[in-house]
């Protein structure tokens, strides 16, 4: 890593801490993915480096698709490191609780078409937390931390995927996450357009039925 | 009996164990019998399992009653597990926890048996609040209380941890030895291995799959390549590695100070020491579980039983029917503030 001057943690995460620090005169997040102990250090090796070359990928691709991410600067693979954009703004799950219910509504129709965009795309985000969602000062949500996502268009993996971001909501926002949700697959509809939508949303459901003591089954059996 | 105690007799039925434990209203558990159905292959089959529940409920009442020295006319509670689980084994266990509490008379309450393993563990390493990580046979959850609730954080999106481990060693001909459990049989094997075959690592968000884990490990099984112990440590480190890394997960996000490992797998000694790896990284405080509350028991449903009764729940008999699909987050928890 050339030229990373002094870093302070921003934040540790279970999968990588990030550092604000500053790269050729600017504000950067380095993100380094730190050795994990409990796994053996083949497979921990294997795991870091995948994820640290697929996520940048990945994040190009969405902005192809004009989802905003942060611009990437360097990928450092020795390290497993990223250094990219500091994009500064609040997190939505620090958003969301605190605005009124037609803001509420707003932002979730406008993740929801993110959401769809990338998907169209042929990107699976793999972690819709209200936390991988930045809004700037001047209104723009950016996506990030795509270190679990995937280039596909499979039905399975886009439900999967919104299948995420439902029980993300339900376990950070579990008093608004129904109008969220619905806003989000308003949004997302808009986008890939009302049957396509709706084979996700199904998929949705199917994938709910597989786990185990779902309530929609108790009817089913 | 000290005059100014209280007892729980509480009855655990939802799977292969058939328990019955007793336990004071402040805590001390005086008994805690089990007698477990080992089939004599395959699975657990709910129809079986249950006759076995049925055959032994007297024998493991008369003992469970003996060891906490304590008469049947001394209960003030009655708590059986409503589920979730398997239906004909809930229904024993209900049967037997309705008949006992209108015959003396006192009364009953339905335990979620996810909560249970929680309680348990809190009970027993003393953890107030933390990030729970619930492996078993049936169940693979990550969960945390936030307001009136265990929220669920993670979960598996096909089947339980135990469940692969379990379903491994039978396709591996393994068999139950001296009581030990099947997983039980594949960490001492996986002790003895030390090459780490690829299978697929599969982690989602915060929840894992571990089917595809599961049909990998076993088609390489019947290939005849690789040596069974390789194949058992394989299956174990990448498996656990998955769930410990949806645990940390967990804890970061919930930036709790506790991370306790409870249900069956929660004896593995592999997989204690990677979520005391996890704890550690992040100033956390680890428990598991006690061995003896490990795996499904009555102590534990009697204990739960006691924290419901104690703020103001109970379950009328009419309302006592079993909930084959009762999922942890759907319980208030009123004994938490």
């Amino acid at each position: 890593m050339d030229k990373v001057e002094s870093k302070s943690l921003l934040k540790k995460g279970a999968e990588a801490s990030l550092f604000l620090s500053s790269w050729h005169g600017r504000r950067v997040i380095v993100k380094a993915r730190l050795l994990k102990r409990y796994r053996p250090r083949k497979l921990d090796e294997k795991i870091r480096n995948y994820r640290t070359v697929h996520e940048p990928q990945l994040m190009h691709e969405a902005k192809k698709a004009g989802v905003p991410t942060p611009a990437i600067l360097l990928v450092d693979i020795k390290n497993s490191a990223i250094i990219m954009e500091y994009v500064e703004g609040k997190q939505i799950k620090q958003v969301l609780p605190n605005v009124s219910q037609e803001q509420q509504h707003e932002l979730c129709v406008r993740i929801g078409v993110l959401v769809g965009k990338m998907h169209r795309h042929g990107v699976v985000h793999g972690d819709l937390t209200t936390s991988n969602m930045i809004l700037t000062g001047e209104g723009k949500i950016f996506l990030v931390d795509f270190g679990l996502g995937e280039k596909t268009s499979e039905l399975e993996a886009r439900g999967v995927d919104l299948h995420l971001m439902k029980r993300a909501l339900q376990s950070t926002h579990y008093k608004l996450w129904e109008d969220c949700f619905r806003s989000v697959q308003e949004g997302y509809s808009s986008v890939l357009g009302e049957e396509s939508a709706k084979k996700v949303f199904e998929k949705i459901s199917e994938i709910e039925l597989r786990g185990r003591y779902i309530e929609e089954r108790k009817q089913s059996s | 009996m000290k005059p100014d105690n209280k007892y729980c007799l509480g009855i655990e039925s939802t799977a292969d164990d058939f328990g019955i434990g007793i336990v004071t209203f402040n805590g001390d558990i005086l008994s805690n019998v089990s007698c477990g159905y080992i089939p004599e292959e395959g699975g657990i089959h709910p129809r079986e399992a249950a006759r076995h529940h049925t055959e032994a409920t007297d024998k493991v009442l008369r003992q469970s009653l003996y060891k906490a020295e304590v008469k049947p006319k001394d209960l003030s509670l009655i708590a059986f597990s409503q589920g979730p689980g398997m239906g004909p084994c809930l229904r024993t266990g209900a049967t037997a926890a309705r008949a006992l509490a209108s015959y003396l008379g006192i009364p009953l309450i339905g335990v979620n048996h996810s909560v249970a393993h929680i309680e348990i563990g809190k009970l027993e390493t003393k953890s107030v609040d933390p990030v729970t990580l619930y492996v078993s046979g049936g169940n693979t959850l990550i969960s945390a209380f936030d307001t009136n609730r265990y929220r669920i954080f993670g979960e598996t999106l096909d089947i339980a941890l135990g469940n692969c481990l379990d379903v491994f060693a039978r396709a591996a001909g393994l068999k139950h030895k001296q009581g030990m459990p099947l997983g039980a049989v594949v960490e001492r094997l996986a002790a003895k291995g030390n090459k780490l075959i690829a299978l697929p690592y599969v982690v989602k968000g915060m929840d894992v799959s571990l089917s595809g884990l599961l049909t990998a490990a076993t088609s390489l099984l019947r290939r005849g390549k690789y040596k069974l112990e390789d194949l058992c440590y394989s299956l174990q480190e990448q498996s656990f590695s998955m769930v410990t890394e949806v645990t940390e997960r967990a804890l970061a996000h919930t930036e709790k100070q506790e991370v306790l490992l409870t249900g069956g797998v929660a004896s593995n000694k592999r997989l204690q020491q990677m979520l005391t790896l996890i704890a550690e990284e992040h100033d956390a405080k680890f428990s598991v579980v006690p061995r003896q509350f490990a795996s499904d028991n009555g102590a534990m449903i009697a204990w739960t039983g006691i924290l419901a009764y104690t703020h103001g729940l109970f379950t009328p008999i009419e309302k006592s029917f079993v909930k084959l699909r009762w999922r942890l987050e759907e319980v208030d928890i009123p004994w938490i503030k």
